[in-house]
């Protein structure tokens, strides 16, 4: 009993994550990539699994998500330069501020739902993208917030000096287990299944008692600032903000690794499609600048010929091949 | 019980509903007959919060319930079923009754707690005679399971009032008798109101029929009045129309 609620909370699939991150800096050079690749992927695999929380577990497309990612940069670079916080408060702030901008906007769109609820959410994101560029006393308009530092991670009984790349990386890596964990056990918490039945029949989730209205907006504030923490973990990495995280296109990335790695059938999914992102982006870029014109076409062809992802094809072959 | 007074709606310049009232006591099955287009639909969902009336009021136990919200009247205890099956297609038979439960729903904004709910879910299923079926995805039950499936959902909540709309659309002979056998079973213990098209079925169950035409209830009483009075059946030939 109590080794299936071990194997609940941390299943095969999170330990393997975990083990594969965790010893990412051992061997990624050895297949001729570089250790800081393994941090950007972990701040959009932490981005895409709280992106996924909306799309995936409530059946929300939301399309303008970069705003909420955005939001979370500046606000992390702000804080440091307008009112001099350390790592703790300026990654409170990003979280903060992208709760306040999400909770803002899901007052506006969660009694919409499909088509309405993506172009009310594509049209906040370009409130806020327009707002990064022209606001120049503020967020320096289309340069960004430069030299953002990287204060040390200050834990009371020992400080981290995340100015290294490896504990950067570790740094980080403790953000992307919290976050899996508390968002695997959010989905299959009541609140998830809840979620899970709004996405599958809004009106009989209403006729049984519940306040749908509520639940939505709940699902894209946690989303906003799982996204907020994304973005500061970014402006944190990156040692800058700018407009472009919180583009259309910057958004559309986020929708492309969760429907492409399978985000509507598997927790997962996003998880594999941040990975198969980069790679694309790194492996692919080395041979042609097109590589994003590549990406876009197996975006097409999964959406055509398997919209269930590369997870939903992995499950298929699995209930397929003899126990 | 529960008491509708002269309830009106209007969709457009389309008038729906005019001066309907109608009275559910407890304890007894009441009907609502009437041909397609009646507006026997839509007095439903007048009733279980779906569409506010534009004129008249909704009492459940003495309280005023009109306009309220669906999920505000169904925390009150009533329940309703669907003409057009309303399941949660990728849960499970089990986790479609779960999710209806009052317990999940109380704990619904529960994050980080696990609720599994299973035992009282299985009964409810039993009762619906969906014993065996719990793991089987709602999509993938038979027409007739789901429409048990239906029922089970609307069941789950426990409720005192439960509002069956069209339960056996759609039913051959065999899954028809089936429904009737557990709607007569739950008549015993919940207040059922029923909109139903097949008069035999109805006429079996219901201990009072209200029958609707143009929108307005045109007659009402125990099925063997009815049974005997001239309109009711010109309105089931379709004669009114």
């Amino acid at each position: 009993m109590m080794l299936l609620r071990i194997k609940e909370t941390f299943p095969p699939a999170m330990l393997l994550t975990f083990a594969l991150f965790a010893s990412l800096p051992l061997w990624i050079k050895g297949v001729g990539l570089y250790p800081y690749l393994g941090v950007e992927v972990m701040i959009w695999v932490i981005y895409a699994l709280g992106f996924n929380l909306l799309l995936g577990t409530s059946g929300l497309p939301s399309f303008g998500h970069g705003a909420y990612f955005g939001v979370g940069a500046y606000a992390f670079g702000l804080s440091q330069l307008y009112w001099g916080l350390g790592l703790w408060g300026s990654l409170a702030s990003a979280i903060g501020a992208a709760l306040v901008a999400g909770a803002l906007v899901a007052a506006f769109i969660s009694h919409r739902r499909g088509i309405y609820y993506a172009l009310l959410t594509i049209a906040f994101g370009q409130v806020f993208w327009f707002v990064s560029i022209k606001w120049h006393s503020v967020t320096r308009g289309e340069d960004g917030l430069l030299n953002i530092r990287r204060p040390a991670a200050d834990f009371g009984v020992f400080s981290l000096d995340i100015q290294k790349l490896d504990n950067l990386y570790y740094f980080c890596f403790g953000a992307f287990v919290l976050v899996i964990v508390l968002l695997w056990r959010l989905v299959r918490s009541p609140f998830g299944r809840v979620l899970a039945a709004i996405r599958q029949n809004e009106t009989r989730a209403r006729f049984v008692g519940y306040n749908v209205w509520l639940f939505k907006w709940l699902a894209f504030v946690i989303s906003a600032l799982i996204a907020g923490l994304a973005g500061g973990l970014f402006a944190l990495a990156q040692q800058s903000a700018y407009p472009n995280v919180m583009s259309l296109h910057q958004s559309g990335f986020v929708v492309m690794m969760a429907l492409i790695g399978g985000g509507m059938v598997s927790f997962w999914g996003p998880v594999v499609g941040a990975v198969l992102f980069f790679i694309a982006r790194d492996l692919l870029g080395a041979y042609t600048e097109a590589w994003l014109l590549w990406y876009g076409l197996l975006f097409m062809v999964i959406v055509l010929f398997k919209p269930e992802g590369i997870a939903g094809w992995f499950q298929n072959v699995r209930s397929k091949s003899p126990a | 019980m529960f008491e509708a007074s002269h309830l009106h709606k209007r969709f457009g310049r389309h008038v729906v509903l005019e001066d309907v009232s109608m009275r559910f006591e407890p304890g007894r099955l009441s009907g609502i007959m009437g041909p397609n287009g009646a507006g026997k639909t839509t007095c439903f969902n007048l009733l279980t919060g779906r569409y506010a009336p534009d004129r008249g009021s909704v009492r459940f136990e003495g309280r005023d319930i009109t306009g309220l919200p669906p999920r505000s009247i169904a925390r009150l205890g009533i329940s309703r079923s669907f003409q057009i099956m309303n399941l949660f297609d990728e849960y499970s038979a089990l986790d479609n009754v779960v999710v209806a439960s009052p317990e999940m729903r109380r704990k619904g904004f529960s994050m980080l707690s696990s609720f599994t709910g299973a035992d009282a879910a299985a009964e409810v299923l039993a009762k619906v005679g969906l014993s065996g079926k719990e793991g089987v995805r709602a999509k993938d039950l038979s027409y007739g399971d789901r429409r048990a499936l239906e029922i089970g959902v609307a069941l789950a909540a426990r409720p005192r009032l439960l509002f069956l709309d069209e339960p056996t659309a759609g039913l051959g002979t065999e899954a028809t008798a089936r429904i009737g056998a557990l709607i007569a079973e739950l008549k015993r213990s919940v207040t059922i109101v029923m909109i139903e098209h097949d008069m035999k079925f109805l006429f079996g169950l219901a201990d009072h029929i209200y029958v609707m035409h143009w929108g307005q209830v045109i007659a009402q009483g125990a099925p063997d009045a009815l049974r005997a009075n001239p309109w009711v059946q010109r309105s089931n030939l379709g004669a009114l129309e």
